[in-house]
């Protein structure tokens, strides 16, 4: 039994992906702690299971039956206190790596951007030169004419300028402000290298900042069950150097 | 404490077979019920996770005869999307309710709760009776799911908003299937409400002469509090899915906010917001993790005193560590939602009680672990699957940690990681506890003895088979796997498929080695050795009686209890052991005592 | 050696003649001699205007097909106009006056479904006429119709699965199709109950075997709507008719 529970310890073989956002080693580090601690508990506690196991397997009958030292209350006092110190730390650690993503706001050079999810794609807005979002008009959405967010283009003045796009460009190493619509189900927008999840929960417009910090493509991927499309709702981050990030704009500004 | 007779001893035992085996008022007679149910729903639930496992590895294998069996969902046996979510659903809804929920609770509660107190019958026979056949109507309302127009709901166990509650546009399987799902888990809420008032009323009523609350064996413990946390839990849920069914039928909005556009079409509902079903989902949903784990932990408690022949460390902790457990459990329901839109701040309120509860949950396991230290293990099949619990529970205990923190809950959430955390803590330690239960009562509920080499080689296979099958979750949760794809499309996922392979090999080879277990059973039951009536050496009531019991549990009589329940590991007319009706003066091994003076 | 070779050109002998047969018996039904008098409508729909702009669509979400299109993006299919200024994938049909049997064709309508794209975008079938869609691409595809008038349903197609058949039992011009997996993918069923057409590139249609008669046709496009206009077709002689929209 032992042996057995031993195997998992090999588990670094499937490492998460590298990170690429600036608030990610703050995650990467409490799981990493939390490995450290989670399976040092896990491997000893099988192990002494084990031994346990086979010592008092094959007690003598005449053996007489042995307390453990300390009884009960040492063992009560001895998980409150370890485990009770680990909680703690883990949990203060923890607070830092939340807080320090969900509660500061974006700074004020942070690109703002759109994300809309809906059976079973993200669609992707930039404001425009005005820097302004066109209002959104859910009967005017008819995605059989690239109308992906209901906008009226022809009355909204702040829509007119709005640039649509299938994929996600974001220059690298500047904050993002990511203003998140469902259009219909729930969905969720994650992207592993960024360390980054957070549900769109149609009726609420949630908001996400983080800044990526390497050049690449990444795949952004819907983990809220959402449909029979499910599996197959995905996008493409691209991080692209300022430069290439301005072409980009330029080149689906064309498209519009 | 009462010790009058106001059992329901008036009436003879019955004749006719209707009355007899069908519907009977028999609370054994219930439990046995209980338990074929629940057998039924998890042979059903485990051939649909084969399915999903053949499909998400072999995607274009036509499985063959599934064709036949459902037309649209897979046609020519070739799985669809939409046809792997909706088995996947029906594999949570039946294992979560119909087995977790039903077998170590409502089944063997329902059988040895009443003995153990050394009462004769339930304190509402008639309720009982009624709460079996309400769940097996909500059983019927489901299974008839696979049955109509576009097959069953498609939306998971957890059935989120507003994907559950829009309709047939949202896609296959959210017509009727749907509303079928949640008309079945209504009615299994009742049923569950009538069993758990039940519980509670004989509990605190009809302990027999002698019985006091701490001479409760732990298992008697473990489903009174379940029954509570049950309470509160079902009654909850309840109207949630009645809301969830006027959403659906009656054009209402408790779930569903403004302005969603699905394919392209506005949809008429306005107000509602998706974050309530989530909230009552999980408000019931966490505690009903409790209502799964609790009675297996009392069950293996129960089985293990025996087995190690001494009194754990400590009787009162564990049961007050059960009871830290259940208060706990109402307070942590926010942390399935970390990443679903809460106010970041509730996380954090929700994280510290979380992390909290792994304290009673570690005690329990160190009392386990401890009371094994210098005792005189007995190997059989009820311990060694009471024992395995013990490591299942550690191992799906370890990965709560991580899922516990928000921070790391970021990456985690809604990845293989999280399906291998409950699959270990809630599926396979749960049915651990049902097999040790299976393995330690049979001789009681049958009158024979189960096939002890049989049930060690079951016990192997199943525990290898269960490692090999969960711990890779882990792993591939840790990659960023996500779940409940059917399909692994991008090629980020490449690297992955070994493991998927290997869990999907191993998932159908432990699944066929559950045919050892069926035929352990059936055989037994007909051909296996005849039981004494305390084949176990043990010393609760239900050891009192004859395998199996009469009608009225103790024949016509009624138990009067001198004891503590486990008075194991002393020297006694009878062996290591006194029972707890036995009017033999002992010195009582008490918590903290030594126990050699 | 020789008895082998016997036996094979015995089997080819035979699938040549059924496949004769077999050709034969459908080319007469296709081309049954139309009765005494029988004759046909001809036609051209235009577009007076500019047409709008046809936006082009990103397929990035799904490599397997934005490959196929690498060379050639492909924009939307609101309104297609040929080089004649000729109006594509106008349904023409027979709304009023027919009094022969209900026209229904042997042969099933086939769309298929190919780089993430309705083929054709505006499929015509008559109604009970049997319908086969074909997944000819490397992903999975739903098929989602959204009738009024017929049962909607929504089932995916995964690829290399069978091709889905399915019927249309009542009149209806047009129920919108989508894949909801490829929200850009969109296109129409007309489910019609008399003779039609569905005009090509060059907004040219022909609807064959009409009997003499007064006849009401109604032609519908997918943005710009139903067109109506009285026609009577003399014995013998086709008759000519054209449509015109004016692009808004």
């Amino acid at each position: 039994m032992a042996i057995l529970s031993a195997i998992p310890i090999v588990r670094h073989t499937w490492a998460p992906p590298e990170d690429i956002s600036t608030h990610g080693h703050l995650i990467d580090e409490q799981l990493a702690d939390t490995m450290v601690e989670a399976g040092v508990a896990f491997v000893a506690a099988q192990i002494i299971l084990g031994i346990f196991i086979w010592t008092a397997s094959s007690a003598r009958p005449d053996a007489k039956i042995r307390n453990f030292p300390g009884g009960a209350k040492g063992l009560v006092a001895a998980a409150v206190l370890l485990v009770g110190t680990e909680v703690l730390a883990l949990g203060v650690f923890g607070q830092k790596a939340w807080a320090s993503i969900y509660f500061t706001p974006p700074g004020a050079n942070a690109l703002p951007l759109q994300v809309q999810a809906g059976q079973f794609a993200f669609y992707f807005r930039y404001p425009g030169p005005d820097g302004k979002f066109g209002p959104i008009h859910p009967e005017l959405v008819n995605e059989g004419n690239q109308n992906y967010f209901g906008l009226d283009q022809t009355h909204d003045q702040d829509s007119k300028d709005d640039i649509v796009a299938a994929e996600m460009a974001i220059p690298v190493n500047r904050e993002v402000h990511l203003l998140m619509h469902g259009k219909d189900v729930g969905h969720s927008f994650y992207v592993r290298e960024l360390r980054v999840q957070q549900d769109f929960v149609p009726g609420l417009d949630l908001s996400l900042h983080f800044t990526a910090t390497k050049v690449g493509r990444y795949e952004i991927v819907c983990t809220q069950l959402c449909g029979l499309g499910h599996y197959n709702m995905k996008a493409y981050l691209s991080v692209l150097s300022p430069e290439d990030y301005d072409a980009w704009l330029k080149k689906e500004q064309a498209m519009q | 404490m009462h010790d009058t007779a106001v059992h329901a001893t008036h009436h003879g035992p019955p004749t006719s077979f209707i009355r007899k085996h069908i519907f009977s008022v028999d609370h054994k007679v219930i439990g046995k019920q209980y338990y074929a149910l629940g057998l039924f729903s998890v042979l059903v639930g485990m051939v649909l996770s084969w399915i999903m496992r053949l499909h998400l590895v072999w995607p274009n294998f036509a499985i063959p005869g599934l064709g036949l069996l459902s037309p649209a969902g897979a046609p020519g046996g070739v799985v669809t999307p939409e046809y792997y979510l909706q088995l996947m659903t029906m594999h949570g809804t039946l294992m979560v309710f119909f087995v977790l929920t039903n077998v170590p609770f409502a089944g063997f509660g329902n059988y040895f709760l009443p003995i153990q107190i050394g009462a004769d019958d339930m304190a509402f026979p008639r309720f009982n009776m009624m709460s079996f056949w309400v769940t097996f109507v909500g059983a019927c309302f489901l299974f008839a799911a696979f049955f109509v127009g576009d097959g069953p709901p498609l939306a998971g166990w957890t059935a989120y908003a507003p994907l559950s509650t829009l309709g047939k546009i949202t896609g296959p399987g959210e017509d009727v299937g749907q509303t079928l799902w949640a008309i079945s888990i209504g009615i299994f809420c009742i049923g569950q409400l009538l069993g758990s008032l039940n519980f509670i009323a004989t509990t605190l009523d009809l302990r027999t002469k002698g019985m006091t609350f701490m001479r409760m064996p732990l298992c008697t413990w473990a489903w009174f509090i379940t029954s509570c946390i049950g309470l509160l839990a079902f009654a909850v849920l309840l109207p949630a899915c009645i809301l969830m069914i006027l959403d659906r039928v009656a054009g209402t909005s408790f779930f569903i906010p403004g302005g969603l556009v699905v394919n392209d079409q506005l949809q008429p509902h306005s107000g509602g917001s998706p974050l309530l079903w989530q909230h009552l989902f999980w408000f019931f949903g966490h505690p009903e993790v409790y209502i799964a784990i609790l009675p297996a932990a009392g069950i293996v408690s129960h089985i293990l005193v025996n087995s190690y022949r001494r009194p754990l460390l400590s009787h009162k902790v564990v049961i007050y560590s059960m009871m830290a457990i259940g208060f706990l459990s109402y307070m942590v329901w926010g942390h399935h939602m970390f990443v679903s839109g809460m106010n970041p701040v509730s996380a954090l309120a929700f994280s510290f009680p979380t992390l909290v509860i792994t304290i009673p949950a570690t005690i329990l396991t160190l009392i386990w672990v401890g009371s094994l230290y210098g005792s005189k293990l007995r190997i059989n099949s009820a311990s060694l699957f009471a024992l395995g619990f013990v490591s299942m529970f550690v191992a799906g205990g370890v990965s709560g940690f991580f899922l516990a923190q928000p921070s790391i809950d970021i990456y985690l959430h809604a990845t293989y990681f999280v399906v291998g955390h409950f699959h270990m803590v809630m599926g396979v330690a749960a049915i651990f506890g049902m097999f040790a239960g299976t393995y330690f009562w049979f001789p009681k509920m049958t009158g024979r003895m189960m096939n002890e080499t049989l049930g060690k080689a079951h016990f192997w296979f199943t525990f290898v088979g269960a490692y090999c099958i969960f711990m890779p979750f882990h792993y591939l949760g840790l990659a960023g796997n996500v779940r409940r794809y059917s399909t692994f499309v991008d090629d980020f996922m490449g690297p992955l498929m070994p493991v998927h392979k290997f869990i999907s090999i191993a998932a159908l080879c432990t699944g066929a080695v559950q045919l050892i277990f069926l035929y352990n059973l059936l055989h037994s039951r007909f051909w296996g050795k005849p039981a004494s009536a305390n084949p176990w050496e043990g010393t609760s009531l239900e050891w009192s009686t004859s395998s199996p019991p009469p009608w009225d549990n103790f024949g016509g009589k009624h138990p009067v209890v001198y004891h503590d329940p486990y008075q194991y590991g002393i020297e006694s007319s009878t062996g290591d052991y006194v029972m707890q009706d036995s009017p033999e003066q002992i010195q009582t091994v008490r918590d903290d005592k030594k126990l050699t003076p | 050696m020789r008895q082998h070779l016997k036996y094979k050109l015995a089997a080819v002998l035979c699938a040549v003649l059924l496949l004769t047969i077999g050709v034969v018996t459908s080319v007469r039904r296709v081309h049954a001699a139309p009765p005494a008098g029988e004759s046909s409508i001809t036609g051209t729909v235009k577009l007076n205007g500019t047409p709008p702009r046809q936006r082009p669509i990103d397929m990035s979400k799904e490599p397997s097909c934005a490959a196929i299109h690498a060379s050639k993006p492909v924009t939307t299919e609101n309104v297609v106009v040929g080089p004649s200024g000729g109006l594509a994938n106008v349904v023409v049909y027979i709304s009023q006056g027919w009094s022969g049997p209900p026209v229904v064709a042997t042969q099933p309508a086939e769309v298929d479904q190919k780089g993430c794209q309705y083929i054709p975008h505006v499929s015509a079938v008559d109604v009970s006429q049997a319908m086969k869609i074909v997944n000819a691409d490397q992903t999975s595809h739903n098929i989602h119709p959204q009738p009024t008038k017929n049962p909607e349903w929504n089932k995916s197609q995964p690829p290399g699965a069978p091709p889905i058949e399915t019927k249309w039992q009542n009149e209806e011009v047009s129920i919108p199709v989508k894949c909801n997996i490829h929200p850009w993918m969109h296109g129409y069923f007309a489910v019609v109950k008399g003779p039609y057409g569905v005009s090509d590139t060059n907004g040219a249609f022909t609807i064959p075997n009409i009997p003499p008669g007064n006849y009401t046709l109604t032609a519908w496009q997918e943005t710009y709507g139903m067109q109506t206009q009285q026609i009577t077709v003399a014995a013998g002689k086709p008759a000519t008719v054209s449509f015109a929209y004016t692009a808004k």
